[in-house]
């Protein structure tokens, strides 16, 4: 556990490394605990499975696509630029979202499911009125979104509000304003299926017992300093 | 050949005993091959038939797609998903105008024109996935081969969230009226390999379906997971039923023919119309003038 966390400190952030061409490429992060740690709230055959071939995936195309941009800039080539755009939205996206995910997510023996404290506690219950009200509504909306996406608590950078937003397929946060991520719960089929089936109200019930509130409000703090 | 088709196609319903699967009747049009049959229950107690769609089972046992699609994905996807489609639409429409549709004109009207009213996913979820078990069936798959295969399993396979991929006939035709058409070209009666997000399917574009596959997650995530582009090939190879699509082309086509006729002989009643509209033409019986000129 020591190594990993040691590897994860390594790689924190969207692991980059640099190539000879000076183009960064992106790597797979390190999940901050085992793949079965979060039972089980999420099984550990799913955790292995969206880190290793889903979020790898996403890496992967989103490395291919930022070497074609690269070309197509070089080239001055405006069709073949403007052409990547939804590709590299979905699967940079795809990158962006889940490398917060995993870090959204803790077990519970490292307080996973621990309401928020401090300032983050206390904005929630003037935004939301408490946090089972918080909860209720992410979970409702996550049920409701239609095919793929996120739900997400952000925090809106220029009114310093809290809301609750959805993103369709991979699009960030970030595509819904100027609002920085604190939480996102990825409602994709491939996040719950094989656990929870078609039953996607259940895995946004259980979720919230691994819920790293801790990590949303340091993301929250450093908004505000 | 055609007209075998359409004979066999056109049935007469039993109200009380009919069952439903997707027609092609759209609104407005008089002609047309409809072949649809309606569930209908009397409720004992109103004067009123109220109609309520059904949950047709797939027209083989849930075993039979095995190894290829597996008894657990059917149980799942058509006992829990297609079966959850079709109790909720049936909510919501209660007491509506939508109670005494045909299902794919409920898709239609619920589509409304791109702003989708609350009840279009539920209608056009329970109409695709009914369609879906139609295009497989046991020992399908193998043709066609060559380009066509390759350009369906590279198309049906790219990136995109959940939604469906589609063979369909398109009859020339820009303006769908209803929709926003996604292949405007003047190309005249061609077959279109395209994808629709979430519950969206080419009905709404009046295109006329082939063949589809469900690449929701949850279509090939028991059987596949993530190895989406597997499943494709799987379908393609194994599952497709290539049967049930030379059908359907058949019927498109005739509806395709079918409209244009109807089509022609409105614009020829319109042009009768402006004739008559002008002043009455003079009309001379031959070898005989008009009297005031006669010397």
């Amino acid at each position: 556990m020591a190594l990993r966390s040691l590897v994860f400190r390594k790689t924190l952030g969207l692991g980059l490394k640099l190539q000879f061409r000076g183009l960064q490429t992106f790597s797979l992060p390190d999940l901050p605990y085992d793949y079965g740690a979060l039972e089980p709230a999420i099984s550990g055959e799913i955790m292995q499975l969206h880190h290793q071939k889903h979020h790898q995936t996403y890496i992967t195309n989103y490395n291919k696509n930022i070497e074609q941009l690269h070309h197509a800039i070089e080239k001055g080539d405006s069709s073949a630029v403007v052409k990547l755009q939804s590709a590299i939205k979905f699967n940079g996206g795809g990158h962006v979202n889940h490398s917060i995910f995993w870090k959204n997510l803790t077990p519970v023996q490292e307080g996973g499911g621990e309401p928020p404290h401090g300032n983050l506690g206390w904005a929630i219950d003037e935004d939301f009125g408490s946090l089972d009200t918080l909860i209720k509504k992410m979970s409702t909306e996550g049920a409701a979104l239609q095919g793929s996406g996120w739900v997400w608590l952000g925090l809106d950078k220029e009114s310093k509000k809290l809301v609750v937003e959805t993103t369709a397929n991979q699009d960030p946060l970030v595509t819904k304003g100027p609002l920085v991520p604190l939480l996102g719960i990825d409602v994709w089929e491939h996040a719950y299926y094989l656990q929870y089936k078609n039953v996607r109200p259940d895995y946004l019930k259980n979720i919230w017992k691994v819920m790293n509130w801790k990590y949303a409000g340091e993301v929250y703090d450093k908004e505000h300093s | 050949m055609v007209a075998a088709v359409a004979a066999a196609a056109v049935t007469t319903a039993n109200p009380l005993t009919c069952s439903l699967f997707p027609s092609q009747g759209l609104r407005g049009t008089t002609s047309g091959l409809q072949w649809t049959k309606r569930q209908c229950t009397r409720k004992a107690s109103a004067l009123t038939v109220t109609a309520k769609f059904e949950l047709k089972p797939p027209p083989y046992p849930m075993d039979a797609l095995e190894p290829h699609m597996s008894k657990d994905t059917f149980e799942y996807h058509w006992g829990k998903h297609h079966r959850a489609y079709v109790n909720n639409l049936n909510k919501q429409i209660e007491g509506t105008e939508l109670d005494d549709t045909l299902l794919d004109d409920a898709v239609l009207i619920t589509y409304n024109k791109g702003d989708p009213l609350p009840a279009f996913n539920n209608a056009a979820q329970a109409w695709n996935h009914e369609f879906f078990w139609e295009s497989m069936k046991p020992g399908g798959g193998g043709k066609p081969s060559g380009q066509l295969l390759q350009l369906i399993e590279r198309d049906f396979a790219t990136q995109f969230g959940s939604g469906w991929a589609w063979l369909v006939y398109k009859a020339n035709r820009l303006d769908v009226g209803n929709a926003v058409n996604p292949c405007p070209s003047e190309e005249d009666k061609k077959l279109v390999i395209i994808k629709s997000p979430n519950a969206v399917n080419p009905l709404v574009w009046d295109y006329y379906p082939l063949l589809t596959v469900d690449v929701w997650e949850h279509a090939y995530y028991v059987d596949f997971q993530n190895r989406r582009p597997d499943y494709i090939s799987t379908f393609m190879e194994k599952l497709v039923s290539w049967d049930a699509v030379s059908a359907r082309l058949e019927v498109a086509m005739a509806r395709a023919a079918e409209r244009e006729i109807e089509e022609a002989r409105k614009r020829k009643e319109e042009e009768e119309g402006n004739f008559t509209d002008k002043e009455p033409a003079e009309i001379f019986i031959d070898g005989v003038a008009d009297d005031s000129e006669t010397d």
